[in-house]
């Protein structure tokens, strides 16, 4: 279950593991709303390559990608299944019915399942590459402004800094409730859907007593270390901009002007 | 004056009935190293609680470095007090140990050049630089608890304050953290408080106050509370096994040195004792 969730960095070297967290962040976004703007074979290829670019600069192998795509194969397919067959326009290849296969919904499901993959593809690179820790950090820097209008940017950021610190200390505390219920003759994992779902409820009660009694703790030793609030501290960790992360910013730029040229 | 003054200090926990503190006066000079001992539920860590305003005294009052503890006073008396708490997982904020050192420091708004040096320097003290980027799963409790103190050492405090900070450790994290205590203690001269019932821990002391239902019943160097063994006993409380020895031989009617010996101390009074024959 660990790897689940914090498994999915790869600690690395690359060039794009030392991008600031905060350019992976926006690039990534910004890779996914102009994906938008490609409609046709160049512009796709265009993206394509870019990608391709971006997987090489990390180092890590295509494989770590492809399994990022297999959880979301389905709906995929199943959107592209809606494109191919509801897509009117063009020579018919075939038709029964109401359903029709024709050229322009070949392209555009064909279209549809490469903007998926590179959206994946790109996603995963930005979690592959960056620890949850720093897109935090990113998350807190780049929503900062939003502080002015009365959101509580550097509170959310520290909750959601000791959520990811706790993960691993909640884990430890499942498997011995776990073991302390088998020991005391719960059955996990066996039976029918309503017999496990029964089983977990020995566990997630101690759990979820446990949890309050650790915020109980956390809270009384950030009181003792002075704690009082967002407001008037200073931070440790701090994000800087480097000359790669202009280069990325600018192969943006770069990428922008090569679709809207290419695309149709 | 002393560092720590407490007089005639009463708290009660609002749900129960019998009051957790009892006109409880201590006095705790700097530099000096005090072990407040007692069983389970004796108001021990109540105590520490009051003395950085965690907990808000009934009656009585609290003096922290000529600091009267108020409301107004508390953040300045918490920046004088470091505290290191029972379970080494849910005291640790930060993500990774140098985080989790740098924090308290955060909080006081210290500049991010001088939080930097004041981590490392910690981290050194207590030995753990090589752990500075590492992420508390892949700690021990001892290591846990070392880092908890170079929290509370980057922030110097004038107070170092041990709540049961040794109990959940095995026997080898416990001796690791202790002899950092005794390192620290013998290089800056802190004053220590260490809220405890490991008698090894208490015996390290200068001076030993023994807590029972909330009140101090006794209080003096550990060589003169651990000769009343007895006494120990009866409150629920372990007597250093070198003392129950002691003890022991003196009924079988050897002459013992009055003066708490530990362990290896004891070894070398008992050859001595056998060579002079």
């Amino acid at each position: 279950m660990t790897k689940l969730l914090l498994g999915r960095y790869l600690p690395g070297d690359s060039w794009v593991h030392r991008l600031d967290p905060r350019t992976k962040l926006m690039a990534s976004f910004y890779y996914i709303g102009i994906i938008f703007l490609a409609n046709n074979w160049q512009s796709y290829l265009l993206m394509f390559v870019a990608t391709m670019v971006m997987v090489a600069l990390s180092k890590i192998k295509l494989g770590f990608f492809l399994r990022g795509v297999r959880p979301m194969i389905w709906l995929i397919l199943f959107t592209v299944a809606l494109q191919i067959f509801f897509t009117k326009g063009g020579t018919v290849y075939w038709s029964w019915g109401w359903l029709a296969i024709t050229q322009y919904g070949l392209t555009n499901g064909a279209f549809i399942f490469m903007r998926f993959v590179l959206i994946i593809f790109v996603s995963t690179l930005l979690t592959l590459t960056t620890q949850p820790l720093s897109l935090a950090d990113a998350v807190e820097s780049l929503l900062k402004p939003l502080r002015r209008i009365g959101v509580p940017v550097t509170e959310l950021a520290l909750v959601l800094q000791i959520a990811l610190r706790f993960v691993p200390t909640l884990m430890d505390q499942t498997t011995k409730i776990m073991n302390a219920q088998r020991a005391r003759g719960v059955d996990f994992g066996s039976g029918n859907l309503f017999q496990q779902m029964k089983a977990v409820v020995p566990l997630l009660i101690p759990l979820f007593v446990d949890s309050f009694g650790i915020a109980e703790d956390l809270a009384t030793a950030m009181d003792a270390r002075g704690y009082q609030g967002g407001d008037g501290r200073t931070k440790f960790r701090i994000l800087q901009y480097h000359q790669p992360d202009i280069v990325a910013g600018l192969a943006m730029v770069l990428l922008t002007v090569g679709l809207v040229f290419l695309r149709a | 004056m002393a560092l720590i003054d407490i007089e005639h200090l009463n708290f009660a926990y609002p749900d129960q009935t019998k009051p957790a503190l009892r006109d409880v006066s201590l006095q705790v000079n700097a530099g000096e190293w005090v072990a407040i001992i007692g069983h389970n539920g004796s108001g021990k860590s109540t105590l520490a609680k009051n003395i950085n305003g965690l907990l808000a005294p009934a009656s009585g009052q609290v003096t922290v470095a000529g600091l009267p503890l108020t409301e107004a006073n508390v953040w300045a008396i918490r920046e004088k007090v470091g505290i290191v708490f029972q379970n080494p997982d849910n005291q640790f904020v930060g993500a990774t140990v140098q985080d989790d050192v740098a924090f308290g420091l955060e909080n006081r708004a210290v500049p991010r050049p001088e939080m930097v040096t004041r981590v490392h320097d910690a981290l050194a003290q207590v030995n753990m630089l090589d752990f500075a980027t590492r992420e508390p799963a892949r700690l021990s409790g001892g290591q846990k608890q070392r880092v908890a103190i170079a929290g509370i050492i980057a922030q110097r405090p004038e107070i170092i304050i041990l709540d049961e900070a040794t109990s959940m450790l095995d026997p080898a994290g416990r001796a690791e953290v202790l002899t950092l205590i005794q390192q620290l203690r013998a290089q800056t001269n802190m004053t220590v408080l260490s809220i405890t019932h490991d008698v090894d821990e208490a015996a390290s002391a200068d001076r030993v106050v023994l807590l029972n239902d909330g009140e101090i019943v006794e209080s003096g160097t550990p060589a003169e509370i651990f000769t009343h063994g007895e006494e120990l006993l009866a409150l629920g409380l372990d007597v250093p096994y070198p003392e129950r020895l002691k003890a022991a031989l003196r009924r079988a009617g050897a002459t013992m040195p009055k003066d708490y010996l530990d362990e290896e101390g004891l070894v070398n009074y008992l050859w001595t004792l056998h060579s002079t024959m």
